[in-house]
């Protein structure tokens, strides 16, 4: 398979701030890849060094077989870029912005409608309206649709779904899927642990530093403490008391239950006698599969220094 | 009980365009109340009317026991508000922060002095305690802007979207804080993208089309739907209303 981007001894500081360590990575063509983690973690600091837009500390980078300092004048034209703020021109109607870029990029919007259609056809009944005007989803359809006017080889997308809602952003993430079978390498980056499940391969990433890369599928399998979700109806008593149980590695609330990680699956048994004893009424307690999320609070535990 | 929040028949009008269409609910004191919906429901607009920001077209609300149309500035002094997009100011120091928050809601300067000790100690700022607030990790800024946006002992804290890109260990942290001081008997007002955290409310709302869809505990609303989780919800709600449309 051939390699979209090449990583080697890439790091950048800001001043004494290390906003990206020393890292080594390489990300397949044809793959959904994210950058998943917090705000700070460095994503925009790589995205931006990987779209020639700021120049690395030290170590090299090649995207699409260019490097990116070097090479930034033949690389630019082969990327599309759709940053974490919005960035298009806001007194510009939505059809000027479109116009802008594709002439912008020596290419007419007609050349390659197929790629936006589904995407720009619901922001089309506005084409007339200023950017700076539209809503924050019409916002992000319409940054989307410039990003690709001039079908690029590689699209990066810095945290497009921030501060939006779950339903847009399943809409978002099945518009990337469409993307991907026109066979653009897509890499994109967020906050929300949740997301990652719908990428072929992410790097997990905190302070700087990638703490883990593979598929989800790999990640949450690669999770082997016993973990447990645990369940009552006494439910501001239940943290209370599991504090007191003793033989835990670690726990925490997690939407409706908590998440306990014992030192070795048998103490799951003595926990269910101990919050029994504690007159925990319907207790559930059973071992579930890690999600990305259980996986990152573990591996963020051992990045601190 | 007394409510720290009630509205009746809240709608709020721009034009032609209804933003807000007559909102009722109550919310008690001490409680943590998820206010939820997707982007352009009308969240944005509603909460502004009960922070005294924006006055409604019709229908009444009383926040803190002040009426949103004749005492919006003994609103303003009773709440405190903290969002994800502007809290505290970065080129400000820690104790800047807190000295100017606390000055305009009028603190004495013994007061300020106190507050500034105690929080540096609660959230273990010593380290920044010199520097601006923009060399802050987000995690600990938001910390930080919630302790600010309490600083008055407000009846009522507004959290519009505390948490968002903050990493899932400090998420968590937040919550504690949050829980700690509904503890007190504060009451707590919080929006979030994070299903996960909606189901840490007392009670929650999802707002669609400026309208109230759902009203009630997480588990509750769960069972009514009969859904995994408040995600779930969401996507009913909103397939819902796609086919009302179409």
């Amino acid at each position: 398979m051939k390699t979209a981007i090449e990583i080697e001894n890439l790091a950048h500081n800001y001043g004494l701030v290390e906003a990206l360590k020393p890292l080594d990575m390489s990300i397949e063509s044809g793959t959904l890849f994210g950058f998943i983690g917090p705000d700070g973690a460095g994503k925009t600091t790589l995205f931006r060094i990987l779209t020639s837009l700021l120049l690395p500390t030290q170590g090299t980078a090649k995207v699409l077989g260019l490097d990116v300092v070097d090479d930034y004048r033949k690389l630019r034209p082969l990327l599309g870029y759709m940053p974490g703020r919005f960035s298009l021109y806001q007194d510009l109607t939505v059809a000027e912005n479109l116009q802008f870029f594709a002439k912008l990029f020596k290419t007419t919007i007609q050349e390659n409608y197929h790629l936006i259609k589904d995407i720009y056809d619901q922001i089309a009944p506005f084409k007339n309206r200023l950017a700076g005007k539209l809503s924050g989803g019409m916002k992000q359809k319409l940054a989307l649709s410039c990003a690709l006017i001039h079908k690029p080889e590689l699209l990066f997308l810095d945290e497009p779904t921030t501060g939006v809602d779950v339903v847009s952003r399943a809409e978002f993430w099945e518009m990337l899927r469409k993307l991907k079978n026109y066979g653009i390498t897509i890499v994109v980056s967020t906050p929300y642990m949740d997301e990652a499940a719908l990428c072929d391969k992410v790097a997990l990433i905190q302070k700087g530093k990638i703490l883990q890369t593979d598929s989800p599928n790999n990640i949450t399998e690669s999770f082997v403490k016993p973990l447990f979700s645990v369940k009552s109806n006494e439910r501001n008593s239940l943290s209370k008391d599991i504090e007191t149980f003793g033989k835990t590695d670690s726990f925490y609330w997690f939407g409706d239950s908590i998440r306990w990680i014992g030192d070795d699956e048998k103490d799951a048994d003595l926990l269910r006698i101990y919050l029994q004893q504690k007159n925990h009424q319907a207790l559930e307690i059973k071992k579930i599969k890690a999600s990305i999320e259980d996986c990152f609070m573990d591996l963020m535990k051992g990045n601190y220094e | 009980m007394s409510k720290a929040v009630v509205v009746k028949d809240l709608t709020k009008k721009f034009g032609n365009f209804t933003a807000v269409n007559k909102l009722n609910f109550e919310v008690d004191k001490g409680e943590v109340f998820g206010f939820l919906g997707a982007n352009g429901a009308g969240k944005t607009t509603a909460i502004k009317i009960l922070c005294g920001l924006s006055k409604p077209s019709s229908g009444q609300v009383t926040v803190a026991g002040f009426d949103a149309y004749k005492q919006s500035e003994l609103i303003k002094k009773n709440i405190g508000y903290m969002s994800q997009r502007f809290s505290l100011y970065d080129d400000l120091t820690i104790a800047e922060n807190i000295r100017f928050y606390g000055g305009i809601y009028g603190l004495k300067r013994v007061e300020i002095q106190s507050k500034t000790k105690e929080y540096v100690k609660k959230l273990d700022l010593e380290e920044f305690e010199g520097r601006a607030v923009i060399d802050l990790p987000l995690g600990i800024k938001q910390k930080l802007a919630f302790s600010v946006a309490n600083v008055h002992n407000p009846a009522i804290i507004f959290l519009d979207e505390p948490t968002s890109g903050v990493d899932p260990i400090t998420r968590r942290q937040f919550w504690d804080m949050i829980y700690s001081e509904a503890a007190k008997g504060k009451t707590i007002f919080v929006t979030t993208h994070y299903m996960d955290e909606a189901e840490y409310c007392d009670r929650i709302t999802i707002m669609v089309d400026g309208k109230i869809e759902a009203l009630d505990s997480p588990s509750r609303l769960k069972k009514d739907f009969n859904a995994h989780n408040i995600s779930d919800i969401f996507l009913k709600l909103s397939r819902k209303q796609n086919s009302t449309q179409n």
